[in-house]
């Protein structure tokens, strides 16, 4: 009873006429920045950021718009999958290995409306998921203290590290670089400067939307420099798009089921919504076996994916809301977005701005129905929009992002920066490091050196504080499980790669 | 091979250099004598392991860009640092025209189409961050003064900036 309460709340306030037309202009732009390979749901939220806050919006409208633009993104990730057999970004990969084949036998229109309702179920299941589950998780947060914070930040670094690449190492240079950064900067308890170099522009620290903005949007422009912007026309022809209600029907299942794993996925802190469709499409393969033909081109092979997907970016909500600790790449931009919004996410979110919490659940809600009626019928715009060439779209994407900081800021030294994290997100992808636990370093870095040191203020500097609670230990237990266990499972569980021509 | 081990060097130096900075943070009473000094520490002691696996236990290469591409890149890294200080004195359309040009020839070698994009996208973004977003303070053009201009560009040359 209480919760539909809260969600008549959250209702009154996002079914505003000014917000709903926010949810629909997130969606769309979402949409095209999830379908444009190279712009990510991470960088499109990362470049939005400045100009939004630029543009004075209230911490509602500017949530109800980024929200939007993130599932947007979800959902438009699939079009050039589907299309071009690029994904438009990282967990629309899977969806390229049946996607991609099915569109070259001419039924791409039949894989879009299909991707797209299993894009809606499961973030409609990964909503409800997140409904039920915040709130308790919330209560659950007001037991952690110090050092069971210290360890959850630390669990977040590991899994994420673990999913993410490649080389364990790789991911926990990352992390540490990221770190590294955010302890640059006046030190909050004795306002002495700390590892700034006397340089008074880092005083204040390194903006986490600098380094993000850098290392998503300014790297791509030098990845398209080096490719001279191969590989973005259109590969298949789009005829007509009807509804193919009896794929839709046959997959009813598989979409429930993939929902359940990306949600779980999704969820746990670190993973995210790569790891969600991943499983997704492990889990259904193998149901389906031999006989299932994954791979060649089978509905199911495209809805579960997607619904694994877009159920692992509404889970991956859950961690992030109720103890400030971002599940994806994305979450932990949109956590910077709420803390440049001046809230903090956080068990206390529920109960101190319940109007945010439950107008953001809304509008979660609103965005999908809104971006399922707008991706049936209009496909064909983004399909469009899709053949803009890169040597328009990049140098456009670069100017909208410094003039994004540049509004933010109004400091050259942060163009700078700007350009150098660009260089810096260039040599660390080329070396396949991974850069989200860089972000997510500098995200965290702060509050994960608060746990660390009032874990140590309160027990006068004894170490074994940090192990104290049944809490604590479990969630060390579960970083280093989850931090050692991909090396083992690697062999195992290796990524399929994208099917070539 | 190579890369990953020039790379873990790289971060092991940076790491150890990042120890002994931390070492020197001033502290003072309300802070204590270690809380500001710890964490980073912890972070550049674990940079510095990471490290070492990196150099002992390297990846294969990546494909590295050609020389040319090389060149390209650095065109690009100026033509950004540049227009990132000239956008205080000459303000959004000139500077982005010329910038957006230039990145554009860089990804497809064709100087019709490349000035047509860098002005379109000018005036383009000018119109949307003006009229529809409301941030004309931050595209307004401006007319500089030598001076000024030396100003912002000496920026960008070491010692003699600010």
């Amino acid at each position: 009873m209480e919760t539909l309460a809260n969600l008549a709340l959250g209702f009154s306030v996002a079914l505003s006429p000014y917000t709903l037309m926010l949810a629909v202009v997130g969606c769309f732009i979402g949409t095209i920045i999830g379908a444009l390979p190279g712009l990510g749901p991470s960088n499109g939220v990362a470049i939005l950021i400045p100009i939004s806050f630029a543009l004075g919006l209230d911490a509602t409208a500017a949530l109800v718009l980024m929200t939007s633009v993130y599932y947007g993104a979800m959902y438009g990730g699939r079009i050039s999958s589907i299309l071009l057999n690029i994904p438009g970004d990282e967990p629309a990969l899977m969806t390229t290995l049946d996607g991609y084949p099915m569109a070259k036998r001419g039924e791409a229109g039949n894989a879009l409306v299909l991707s797209g309702a299993a894009s809606f179920v499961g973030a409609f299941l990964a909503t409800i998921g997140l409904i039920l589950l915040a709130p308790v998780l919330a209560r659950v947060a007001f037991l952690f203290g110090p050092a069971e914070y210290f360890a959850l930040y630390l669990l977040a670094f590991c899994t994420l590290g673990g999913m993410a690449s490649n080389n364990q190492a790789k991911s926990a240079i990352a992390a540490c670089i990221g770190l590294g950064i955010a302890m640059i900067g006046v030190d909050s308890t004795s306002g002495l400067p700390r590892l700034t170099g006397g340089n008074l522009h880092l005083y204040d620290g390194v903006d986490f939307l600098v380094a993000i903005v850098g290392l998503f949007a300014i790297a791509e422009l030098f990845f398209f420099i080096e490719s001279h912007g191969k590989g973005s026309s259109i590969g298949v022809v789009l005829d007509k798009v009807k509804i193919p209600w009896k794929y839709i029907r046959e997959t009813i299942p598989t979409m429930l089921r993939a929902s359940g794993v990306g949600f779980v996925a999704g969820v746990l802190p670190g993973a995210g919504a790569s790891l969600g469709s991943f499983l997704a499409y492990m889990t259904e393969k193998s149901i389906a076996g031999e006989k299932g033909k994954f791979g060649t081109g089978v509905p199911k092979g495209v809805a579960a994916p997607e619904a694994g997907n877009n159920a692992a970016a509404g889970g991956a909500l859950v961690p992030m809301l109720t103890l400030g600790v971002p599940g994806s790449g994305t979450t932990a931009v949109l956590l910077a977005l709420l803390m440049t919004l001046n809230i903090t996410p956080g068990p206390t979110l529920f109960r101190d701005n319940p109007d945010v919490v439950w107008g953001l659940i809304a509008s979660l809600l609103i965005a999908n129905v809104v971006l399922l009626i707008m991706n049936v019928p209009m496909v064909k715009i983004f399909v469009k929009i899709l053949s803009v060439p890169a040597w328009i779209l990049l140098p456009g994407v670069t100017m909208v992002s410094t003039t994004g900081i540049f509004a933010l800021t109004g400091s050259y030294f942060d163009l700078l920066m700007l350009i150098g994290f660009g260089v810096l997100g260039y040599f660390l992808r080329k070396l396949d490091v991974p850069t989200v636990p860089v972000i997510l370093g500098i995200l965290l870095g702060g509050n994960m050196e608060d746990a660390l040191r009032r874990a140590m203020t309160l027990s006068d500097g004894d170490p074994s504080y940090l192990f104290s609670s049944p809490i604590a230990i479990g969630l060390w237990i579960a970083a280093i499980a989850g931090f050692v266990a991909p090396m083992f499972l690697r062999g195992i569980l290796k990524k399929p790669q994208a099917v070539s021509d | 091979m190579a890369s990953d081990r020039i790379f873990g060097l790289i971060t092991l130096i940076t790491a150890v250099a990042y120890i002994a900075a931390a070492t020197q943070i001033q502290t003072n009473f309300f802070s204590g004598d270690y809380l500001p000094k710890l964490f980073p520490m912890l972070i550049g002691a674990v940079a510095a392991i990471c490290s070492l696996v990196l150099i002992f236990k390297p990846d294969p290469d990546p494909d590295w860009p050609m020389a040319r591409t090389w060149g390209n890149l650095l065109v690009a890294v100026i033509v950004l640092a540049v227009y990132s200080v000239m956008m205080t004195p000459l303000g959004f359309i000139l500077p982005t025209a010329i910038a957006a040009s230039i990145l554009s020839y860089q990804i497809s070698p064709n100087a019709k189409q490349a000035v047509l994009a860098g002005i379109g996208l000018s005036l383009g973004l000018f119109a949307i961050f003006k009229f529809v977003l409301m941030l004309g303070n931050v595209v307004a053009y401006r007319i500089p003064t030598p001076a000024k201009l030396w100003d912002a560009f000496s920026i960008l040359i070491p010692f003699v900036g600010h």
